[in-house]
């Protein structure tokens, strides 16, 4: 990086969050503040839901999603428009009609205040963990490919999103993400025209994409039953769905971005802008994916793309046989590329049996590619079974270094960072909001009178949560196992969080007892089932819901019918 | 035991304010046109560039 590069990336990033800052340093009152705006519009909650979702493991892995296994992904957010449908009109219109600041004060007020604990609790230790992971996972891979020292990496973008998140509280994350979500734009564009622009002269996107589908690069939707593959269309409106749903419907973190809207409308339509923009966004960042593979067939890519882990077992005691495996590489990388042309001018002599023969030939020199890459791999795994094996997170940033002029590259490095900021704020102001409003403010009652006194404790509670997270984003070297653990925490919880927010909106009949120790059973059972069987974790979503809904009706009705609580005659 | 809140009644009266949409039900089922209409599109592309 030079100084155009440092420019652009302090720029953008310094000056989003300075503006921020700046312009909700005066928020005082406890809605603007676990709320935003009243004047937020529709334009700004969309790209505010928009930026909380795409967070910066986005814009790293999903291009190297569509290089590796192509384009199929896009299927996961198949169920996303349908959920997103379901929140508009079931879950909105009763967030905003009770006025709560968040989804969990909601249950308190449908069914009691323990269901409502139950909640929030939940909430707060899935996505208090994965708020570390948030920044923690970027920025080891900006570490290793820019030499940057990891602590400071952490500690810049974990302090730089307290300081005007704690400042301004959601005004302030709706007004970033917005400027955020144009810096990402702006980036991603520039990464694929200078993309397009790099492919072989004659080539264009059509031939590119007329390589990468002929190489099974570009199969976006897969109608197959067999329940063994990871992506088709039917594990994408099921289980996208029910992820979808969970995440947009009771997950603090959306919720917030969407509640505080100046009107109902604007909440709406900002959801809908999301439920139209969501695929075509993840469809342009994943083929900009499958073109780079285009790409790196006609440039030579190093054999393996994290070329720090790479060098530093090359240069150890078996030298040899990774240069041995460098040089296995770049010939038949050549190949391939010899292959493919030879397929190009097969395709123009409109002979089919010529073509199907280029095109057999160029998919068996392909195959010989990722042979050596996965020999490479199973070197490095020799040579270190703790070594990091997995380089698809390393193709776009390797492409961004490598191949962008100056300017763009610090823009691009811009788009992580805004992508990491962003999602980041929205966690931090969903756990700060939770912790005082379902926390703190459940055991002090008679606190919820004093404005001051509240907007003070969620400023400190979000404070504090910002520290947790760059305290465990800094440790969470030492337990790399962790971030995968976290990851599956998320499926355990998030179907029976789901599961009681169902009960809440479709079953009238269910009180607040049946569905807390139906959740608590439910989620027992889902871990035993974690603990003892060999699924996909994914899985557990749909289980930890549908146990969650059935055992809350069945002891309903053992239970018969209860006096109303307290808090649910408020609702 | 409490029962659920409805969803505001009159929240799915008030119109969506957009030209051509009269109700919510329409921007509903324009968004899932939509959505149809972006698979429909995708299986094209698949079948197209494979």
């Amino acid at each position: 990086m030079n100084v155009a590069d440092w420019v652009v990336l302090l720029g953008t990033m310094v000056g989003i969050a300075a503006y921020g800052f700046w312009r909700t340093r005066h928020t005082r009152s406890l809605n603007t503040y676990l709320k935003g705006s009243q004047s937020t519009g529709w334009g700004t909650i969309g790209l505010s839901v928009m930026a909380t979702q795409a967070s910066a493991i986005t814009f790293l892995s999903i291009p190297g999603q569509g290089f590796e296994s192509g384009i199929g992904f896009v299927q996961n957010y198949f169920g996303l428009p349908l959920a997103l449908i379901i929140v508009c009109a079931v879950f909105l219109p009763i967030y905003r009609r009770l006025g709560v600041y968040t989804a969990y004060e909601f249950l308190g007020r449908r069914f009691d205040g323990k269901t409502r604990l139950l909640g929030a609790g939940l909430f707060l230790l899935q996505r208090g963990l994965a708020a570390g992971v948030t920044i923690y996972v970027p920025a080891i891979i900006l570490s290793t490919m820019l030499g940057w020292r990891l602590d400071l990496i952490i500690m810049f973008t974990g302090l730089l999103v307290i300081m005007y998140t704690v400042t301004g509280g959601s005004e302030a994350v709706s007004l970033t993400q917005k400027w955020q979500i144009a810096v990402i734009g702006a980036g991603m564009v520039t990464a694929l025209v200078v993309l397009v622009a790099k492919l072989p002269a004659g080539l264009g996107v059509t031939g590119a994409a007329h390589i990468a589908g002929a190489l099974g690069k570009l199969k976006a939707v897969d109608f197959s039953l067999d329940p063994r593959r990871r992506y088709t269309i039917w594990t994408g409106l099921l289980g996208g769905l029910f992820l979808s749903l969970s995440y947009f419907g009771t997950d603090q973190s959306q919720v917030q971005r969407y509640i505080g809207g100046v009107s109902l409308r604007d909440d709406r339509l900002g959801l809908m802008f999301n439920a139209l923009l969501k695929i075509p966004m993840q469809f342009v960042i994943l083929l900009l994916g499958a073109l780079l593979f285009v790409f790196y067939q006609f440039e030579r890519p190093p054999v393996f793309f994290n070329q720090s882990e790479w060098q530093r077992h090359a240069r150890g005691p078996g030298a040899s046989k990774f240069l041995a495996l460098e040089r296995q590489h770049a010939v038949a990388v050549a190949q391939a590329e010899e292959a493919i042309r030879a397929w190009l001018h097969a395709r123009a002599s409109e002979d089919a049996a010529v073509e199907a023969t280029a095109h057999a030939a160029m998919v068996a020199a392909n195959r010989r590619t990722e042979a050596v890459r996965s020999e490479a791999k199973a070197a490095l795994t020799a040579a270190d079974p703790r070594a990091k094996t997995k380089d698809s997170d390393y193709v776009f940033i390797t492409f961004i270094l490598t191949e962008l002029p100056h300017g763009a590259i610090g823009l691009l490095i811009a788009v992580i960072f805004a992508a990491a900021l962003a999602s980041h704020a929205a966690e931090l102001n969903a756990l700060g909001t939770t912790t005082t409003i379902d926390f703190w403010r459940h055991f002090r009652p008679l606190a919820a009178a004093d404005e001051a006194r509240n907007v003070r404790v969620a400023k400190r509670f979000t404070a504090l949560w910002g520290l947790i997270a760059v305290a465990f984003a800094l440790f969470a070297g030492f337990a790399e196992n962790l971030i995968e653990a976290i990851n599956i925490l998320g499926s355990i919880f998030y179907g029976v969080v789901l599961g009681i927010f169902l009960v809440a909106f479709f079953f009238r009949r269910v009180g607040g007892s049946a569905v807390f120790f139906a959740a608590v059973a439910a989620q027992a059972l889902v871990i035993v089932m974690y603990l003892s069987l060999d699924i996909g974790y994914l899985w557990y979503n749909l289980v930890g819901c549908a146990v969650c809904i059935a055992f809350s009706v069945l002891l309903q009705a053992v239970l018969g019918p209860r006096a109303p609580t307290d808090e649910g005659r408020a609702a | 035991m409490t029962r659920p809140p409805l969803p505001d009644q009159r929240s799915d009266a008030e119109p969506p304010g957009l030209p051509g949409f009269r109700t919510w039900r329409a921007v509903y089922l324009f968004v899932f046109g939509w959505f149809v209409l972006v698979v429909v599109l995708l299986a094209a592309f698949t079948w197209i560039f494979s």
